[in-house]
């Protein structure tokens, strides 16, 4: 199996080739045998490739430490669950991963999008064999995950403990299937330009899959933050790291792609922006490999530096060029249909939105890139922190946060006086009463109190449009509130899906300025001492020392603080913090010794502790933290996800529904209970 | 004025705001990433770099680690191979910190030659990528050892 599984590599890396020549081919000379090879190449690339993954994980399952991966990533003694996940744990099996996923993305798009764009998928096809091609030669000749050492160890390096997290085996996945979804749309778009098809029919293909891409960047990022959070103990989720930045930079402009295409489909404008738009998220996301693979720019947790980051550079300018030189021949095609009639419309607060995003995502790349722009001009590196970040996104994110309550609700074209009256005027009662009651309550954070006041504003504009829309229902439907709700969300999936989508911004905002109000202490405590504070709540806390254990488990050795705590003088449980030592099945130890935090979660804040070290044998030193309402950005992404779905989920069946809804329904009391199947055939019959 | 100029006004107005903030940041939170030897240059030409609030880049000296009890204080030395410099650090010490491990450090080179540092981040880019070490006797004197190219080593197709 894992000798078929290297073969089949080298196979696929041949079909991709050939795939992509044919399509090319077949598309310029209107050639469909060729095109229809070229398809079927797209199916086989991925079977081989499957073979290939299926070959690696044969290797891994069966401890084959002769391949320097399996070696390097993997111990005889690591869980099962982890031989499963080592697959992306280094640099060649997550590039043999990320290659299955757009091998599939690829046979899925050609599945699904053959009939319905047949002048657009020759090349279509063409460019997602292209950038199959690209991984698979990357694979094959820059970092096999098939090398073989010239020795065979006894057992592996084992896994770096602090990928040894359920939260680390599913958050990469979930990142990768969102970078390589954005290679669809870019397909779609370089077949558009290429064809100058530029009409609407490209952005339908299109849309889907910058969805799909959207949410699984949305969990992924989510459970990076979460892993980060429970896993390195520095007591916060985001660094603005590079490797960090680099997910975000394609959510920003895929998140202004979703909303910019909603003006193009209704009102024909932006066009030029939305190609740009499209391009520019998988350039970000292949940029964002590239940083993270090649070492360029210094991040705590980037690859070790190696070739593969040069091909990355290559393919980025490559596509760089060409997709700059087709918008740029193509400019005519993309004339906008409409133009901007008023600054108090929807359409410019859809381009304020963009402004922002794009504006949110240019800073972030400028900050990651400062140290290589800086020694290209200055010649010494100059580096920019999480204050430079800070500063500039957090108004920007505000006034983000005002658009997501302004954008959904205002008129097209031209808002008039009366229509702003009745949308926003108990969403602004309902902001400002927020802010003025934080500010009673005592709250003196500037940003803060403006982000409350604002979140209180967008969750005044989603309530009202739930009420109406749930109102509306129970009239004319004479549905009960929960039936009305369900259907209200199911019968407008898009519209009510991006309000929950919105909801779940106005949660992870909210938990974001929680932030200002945290608080650190750094204590030493033998056994039996005791250590009391207030949190920011303003409840008071002890906490006592149970002194320290010491014991062996699984795969490591562990030396843990347990603290006993108390809240109000009530007892609020036990936290435990752990230090722990890996050892290999010999009984040696590996890697060194990981910290593991205790988390006493709540909904108002988490408290966090963490073990720093220990003197002697009983004193522990331990940081405590009250992590304000850090919970909500972990359910706030849930929900932003959950809302991503609902806007997702097909809606085909619906449709057909419809239509028979509207052909029975004089007479929709006859046969009220008939089933589904039987009623259609009686809507056709009458037909 | 049309309503297309007047986005294009404000517009401009919004990202000249992001654009000042940029810019003023930039001036405030920018910090040198320098290697020892950089640093040393740099402090030559212009003594205002001691006690300028710096980041260098280097390898910990194997074996001049000095934990003080209960590892929150730590003591050690960087080099880049040209210049070696003292370091002290207060905080929480990284797990992946350890002998000839490559860390930044952001703090102060104090006149005294000794670099004070606010924050220690260790990389664990080595750890990520290593292969079993063939000189390490863990993984040599165990059953199931195969010397580096020995004929009883299977050959590949064998194991396939």
């Amino acid at each position: 199996m894992i000798l078929v599984g290297e073969l089949s590599l080298w196979v696929a890396f041949l079909m991709a080739a050939w795939s992509a020549t044919v399509s090319f081919a077949g598309g310029k000379l209107r050639r469909a045998d060729l095109v229809a090879s070229g398809e079927r190449g797209v199916y086989a690339t991925f079977a081989f490739v499957l073979l290939a993954a299926l070959g690696m994980w044969t290797a891994i399952f069966s401890h084959d430490f002769s391949i320097k991966y399996v070696a390097s990533f993997t111990s005889a003694n690591l869980p099962r669950p982890y031989l499963f996940t080592a697959l992306w744990a280094g640099q060649a099996g997550s590039m043999l991963f990320w290659c299955l996923i757009l091998s599939l993305y690829s046979a899925i798009t050609v599945l699904t999008s053959r009939k319905a764009n047949p002048e657009l998928m020759p090349y279509v096809t063409g460019v997602l064999a292209t950038t199959t091609l690209f991984f698979l030669a990357t694979l094959c000749l820059g970092a096999n995950p098939y090398e073989r050492l010239d020795w065979i160890p006894a057992d592996g390096r084992g896994m770096n403990p602090q990928l040894q997290n359920p939260g680390m085996a599913i958050h990469p996945p979930n990142l990768y299937l969102g970078y390589v979804a954005t290679t669809v749309p870019f397909a779609f778009a370089v077949a558009a330009l290429i064809t100058r098809k530029l009409d609407a029919a490209w952005l339908a293909a299109v849309r889907r899959w910058s969805l799909v891409s959207w949410f699984f960047l949305t969990v992924g990022i989510t459970l990076g933050m979460w892993w980060a959070y429970v896993e390195l103990g520095w007591g916060g989720y985001w660094a603005w790291d590079p490797v960090e930045n680099a997910s975000l930079l394609p959510w920003l402009t895929g998140t202004a792609f979703l909303h910019s295409i909603m003006i193009q489909e209704k009102r024909g404008m932006l066009r030029k922006w939305n190609v740009v738009l499209v391009v520019s998220t998988f350039l970000l996301s292949i940029l964002g490999t590239f940083i993270t693979r090649s070492g360029v720019i210094s991040s705590v947790h980037s690859f070790a530096q190696s070739p593969v980051g040069n091909w990355f550079a290559g393919f980025l300018v490559l596509a760089l060029v060409v997709s700059g030189y087709l918008v740029a021949t193509r400019l005519k095609d993309l004339e906008a249909k409409a133009e901007l009639e008023s600054m108090v419309s929807r359409e410019a607060a859809f381009l304020y939105n963009n402004l922002v995003l794009v504006g949110i995502a240019f800073s972030v790349l400028w900050g990651t890139l400062f140290p290589i722009l800086s020694e290209a001009v200055r010649g010494s590196k100059i580096t920019v922190g999480p204050p430079f970040f800070n500063t500039v996104n957090i108004p920007l994110g505000l006034f983000l946060l005002f658009l997501t309550g302004v954008g959904p609700l205002i008129a097209w074209r031209r808002a008039s006086l009366s229509n702003l009256r009745r949308q926003f005027t108990a969403p602004a009662f309902a902001g400002l009463l927020t802010g003025a009651a934080l500010l009673a309550l005592g709250m003196r954070d500037f940003y803060a109190l403006v982000a409350y006041t604002l979140a209180g504003f967008v969750l005044g504009t989603i309530g009202q449009e739930f009420y109406k829309g749930v109102g509306a229902r129970m009239r004319l439907h004479g549905e009960n509130p929960a039936v009305a709700l369900v259907r209200l969300v199911a019968r407008n999936r898009r519209r009510y899906g991006g309000y929950i989508v919105h909801f779940g911004i106005v949660v992870v905002f909210s938990a974001f300025a929680g932030l200002a109000f945290k608080r650190e202490n750094d204590v030493t405590l033998k056994a039996g001492e005791s250590f009391e504070t207030v949190d920011p709540w303003g409840h008071h806390w002890r906490f006592v020392s149970q002194g320290i254990s010491r014991y062996d488990q699984l795969n490591r050795q562990v030396t843990a603080v347990a603290l006993e705590s108390t809240r109000d003088g009530k007892p609020a449980g036990i936290v435990t913090s752990e230090k722990r030592q890996h050892v290999d099945s010999q009984g040696n130890p590996t890697f060194e010794p990981s910290t593991e935090v205790g988390i006493m979660e709540s909904a108002k804040q988490d408290v966090y502790v963490v073990l720093a070290g220990v003197i002697g044998e009983e004193t522990a030193e331990v940081r405590i933290t009250f992590n304000p309402l850090v919970w909500w950005v972990w359910y706030g992404g849930m929900i932003m996800a959950v809302g991503g779905l609902i806007v997702m989920w097909p809606q085909a069946e619906r449709r057909r529904q419809g239509g028979y809804v509207a052909v029975m329904a004089p007479e929709g009391a006859l046969a009220p209970a008939a089933p589904a199947k039987a009623t259609l055939v009686t809507a056709a019959e009458r037909a | 004025m049309k309503a297309r100029t007047k986005f294009l006004v404000s517009g401009l107005l919004v990202l000249g705001v992001a654009g000042y903030l940029m810019a003023n940041s930039i001036e405030q939170t920018a910090t040198y990433y320098l290697t020892p030897q950089e640093l040393a240059a740099k402090t030559t030409a212009d003594p205002t770099f001691y006690e300028t609030g710096v980041k260098v880049g280097a390898r910990v000296v194997p074996g001049s680690i000095q934990r003080e009890p209960g590892g929150r204080q730590v003591a050690f030395r960087v080099t880049d191979g040209a210049r070696t410099y003292p370091v002290v650090y207060r905080g929480i010490i990284p797990d992946t910190f350890t002998d000839s491990v490559d860390v930044v450090v952001e703090g102060r080179l104090g006149r005294d030659g000794t670099f004070r540092a606010t924050t220690l981040l260790a990389k664990c880019a080595s750890r990520y990528e290593n292969a079993p070490d063939r000189n390490d006797p863990k993984y040599r004197n165990t059953p199931g050892y195969r010397a580096p190219a020995t004929a009883t080593a299977p050959a590949p197709a064998a194991r396939g």
